[in-house]
């Protein structure tokens, strides 16, 4: 799904060379990853997991756009994003990067398609274009006839489905799934990660899970676990 | 995000929190609506007092006995006794830049026709009088040259006096009695409405003056000289030679405060319209404070709605929306709250202004400079008082924005 460009490489969507982060509370410095290497190859369903306050989330942040890492490289589909301006970072998270966050993140009172279509309204896509491939979308996540639904008169299953297909609009290069089934009860969130792991397999989406529940880390080919800021195991299941 | 986009993502958002938006713009509905019907009136009641000024007759000059003030004392117009008819036949016939002279003497007093009275100034004028005030005749000749030489006990009467004292009758040729003595009704004057000063002209006699001098108050000086000068351009050097010529007359020496006053009509215009015109600014800025008020308002409700949708935010940057499209989008919000109610504000405004004008009887028009203004003012309150809430609404981070509860 992700469209190949010249300067990426042998495969790999997203890269870290050196990645370090440290805030600053106080004048006081606290590192939050000290330093990570990484490669994501494209197509790949990776988790990442780790205890709260071992860096998993300030390292999605990094991934995902939103952050800027304070040392190190990121280069994501082999451009150096590490230092893009908020505005520049803001088009990337548009065109490239789409997110599944744990609360679902949908805009209330606003209709499922019409959050569907969000990203696309701001890469300037044309209405009638932006219809038809959220309808789609939503077909697709077996939410036809609720297009015109809220998010408030929807299950959580579904808004998460709708925050999925809202994921997918742009053909992003990774989808980026923080805790996505956080807010569900079990057999959703089994539902939810059987869309994912479809995804992956049948169109090839690049996905990164970020987790701390180990059943849902499962689904994963790859599993990459944080501690205290530095990448402590990184395992390959054996492709069955 | 395109422009008609971001109006529309705007325009919803106010469309969600009804009944906040509209006490929101109410601010501004008052303010805007404040503004303009205070100017409005504000000009209404300027251009009355001009009317009525003018009314007084155009490039008038108004001779009076004494000077606004006489070695520090200010006497009463008409008090003292330095006019006199040879002053009046003096500028007739020594100041080029003046064409018509009139003396006058005035009387207050009762008028009677058979069982009617009334009780009027009387004027005692000249010939030329009417073509002085600019005041036309409605029915009958004024009198003439002949009438003032001959002090003839003639009279032209006002549209008020008629009505007193004749109703529905023909008053030419009629006799009435002022002070005992009968006068013949030779003409009736045009209606001329209230003076700058709140009487009604229309409610006077004219008389030529001699006989009103003689015969009515047996004195021999004048209360007023009226002067017509040739055109507007000629008012200023009418004046002045007036000046000199009275100065030399009068025997005042170098360096002595004159002993007559000669008003300028226009001079007095433009006075008048700087303090009413004054006035106008003075209303408009009152009004404007209830504005500000709107406008703060606005950008306190807008500070509120950045705090409340501190996710949407986040979840807008996330997908994809630049600095520009969160800014662009509060701003809109601000902005189209302020026009709409900027509108509201005009339309009210109009309303109550012709309202006011049709109860205290002033000319009112909508102009449209006015009504531009306002409405590029209640544009502008949106862009100042928006920009803040706005700018920070586009300067959220977006990671804190999508972590808000």
């Amino acid at each position: 799904m992700s469209q190949g460009t010249a300067q990426e490489s042998n495969g790999i969507v997203a890269k870290v060379v050196a990645l370090k982060k440290t805030y600053f509370l106080d004048h006081v410095a606290v590192p939050a990853l000290k330093e990570v290497n990484l490669e994501i190859s494209k197509g790949s369903f990776v988790s990442i997991t780790g205890a709260s306050g071992s860096g998993k989330t300030t390292f999605m942040n990094i991934l995902g756009c939103l952050d800027k890492p304070t040392e190190g490289q990121y280069l994501l589909e082999g451009t150096d994003v590490s230092s893009l301006s908020p505005d520049r970072l803001a088009g990337i998270r548009n065109e490239r990067i789409g997110f599944i966050f744990q609360n679902f993140n949908l805009l209330a009172r606003t209709s499922a398609m019409e959050n569907v279509e969000l990203p696309l309204v701001y890469s300037g896509v044309s209405r009638h274009e932006r219809q038809e491939k959220s309808l789609g979308l939503l077909e697709m996540m077996g939410l036809k006839g609720f297009e015109q639904h809220f998010p408030q008169q929807l299950s959580g299953g579904q808004q998460q489905r709708v925050a999925i297909a809202r994921a997918l609009v742009n053909d992003p290069g990774i989808i980026l799934a923080d805790e996505p089934t956080g807010n569900l009860d079990s057999r959703t969130s089994y539902e939810i990660m059987a869309i994912l792991k479809r995804l992956n397999e049948d169109m090839g989406v690049t996905i990164i899970l970020v987790t701390h529940e180990h059943d849902i880390a499962e689904y994963a080919q790859r599993i990459i676990t944080f501690k205290d800021g530095l990448v402590v195991s990184d395992t390959v299941k054996e492709t069955p | 995000m395109n422009f008609p986009e971001a109006i529309k993502v705007s325009t919803r958002a106010l469309y969600k929190n009804k009944m906040r938006s509209v006490l929101t713009g109410l601010g501004v509905i008052i303010g805007i609506a404040a503004v303009v019907a205070l100017v409005s009136i504000g000009q209404g009641v300027s251009k009355k007092i001009e009317n009525q000024i003018s009314s007084l007759g155009s490039n008038l000059l108004m001779v009076l006995p004494g000077s606004t003030s006489m070695g520090g004392i200010h006497g009463g117009f008409g008090s003292v006794i330095t006019l006199m008819p040879s002053d009046a036949n003096a500028i007739a016939s020594q100041v080029p830049d003046a064409l018509y002279v009139s003396a006058g003497v005035r009387w207050i007093g009762q008028t009677v026709y058979q069982n009617q009275n009334w009780a009027t100034t009387i004027m005692g004028v000249g010939s030329s009088f009417p073509m002085i005030r600019d005041w036309p005749i409605a029915e009958g000749n004024f009198f003439d040259k002949e009438d003032v030489d001959a002090a003839a006990n003639v009279c032209a009467i006002g549209q008020v006096v008629q009505e007193q004292l004749f109703g529905g009758i023909d008053p030419i040729g009629k006799i009435i009695k002022i002070k005992n003595l009968p006068f013949r009704v030779v003409a009736v004057m045009a209606p001329k409405g209230t003076a700058g000063f709140g009487q009604d002209q229309d409610d006077t006699i004219l008389a030529p003056y001699t006989t009103i001098q003689k015969k009515i108050l047996g004195i021999d000086y004048l209360n007023f000289i009226f002067v017509k000068a040739i055109s507007s351009s000629s008012v200023d050097a009418a004046q002045n030679e007036i000046e000199a010529l009275l100065r030399q007359r009068h025997n005042i020496k170098t360096g002595s405060d004159d002993d007559f006053t000669i008003r300028n009509v226009a001079d007095m215009l433009s006075a008048i319209m700087n303090i009413t015109s004054l006035l106008t600014i003075f209303l408009g800025s009152i009004a404007s404070i209830s504005l500000i008020v709107g406008g703060i308002g606005i950008m306190n409700i807008m500070l509120v709605s950045v705090t409340e949708r501190t996710r949407e935010i986040g979840i807008r940057m996330a997908v994809g929306a630049k600095r520009k499209d969160i800014l662009l989008q509060f701003l809109l919000e601000a902005v189209t709250l302020s026009t709409i109610g900027g509108i509201i504000g005009i339309i009210l405004g109009s309303v109550l202004s012709l309202t006011a004008a049709s109860f205290i009887k002033i000319p009112i028009s909508i102009n449209v400079l006015p009504v531009a203004i306002a409405f590029f003012f209640s544009f502008a309150v949106g862009v100042f008082f928006g920009l803040y809430p706005a700018t920070k609404a586009s300067k959220l981070n977006p990671i804190e924005a999508l972590r808000y509860e």
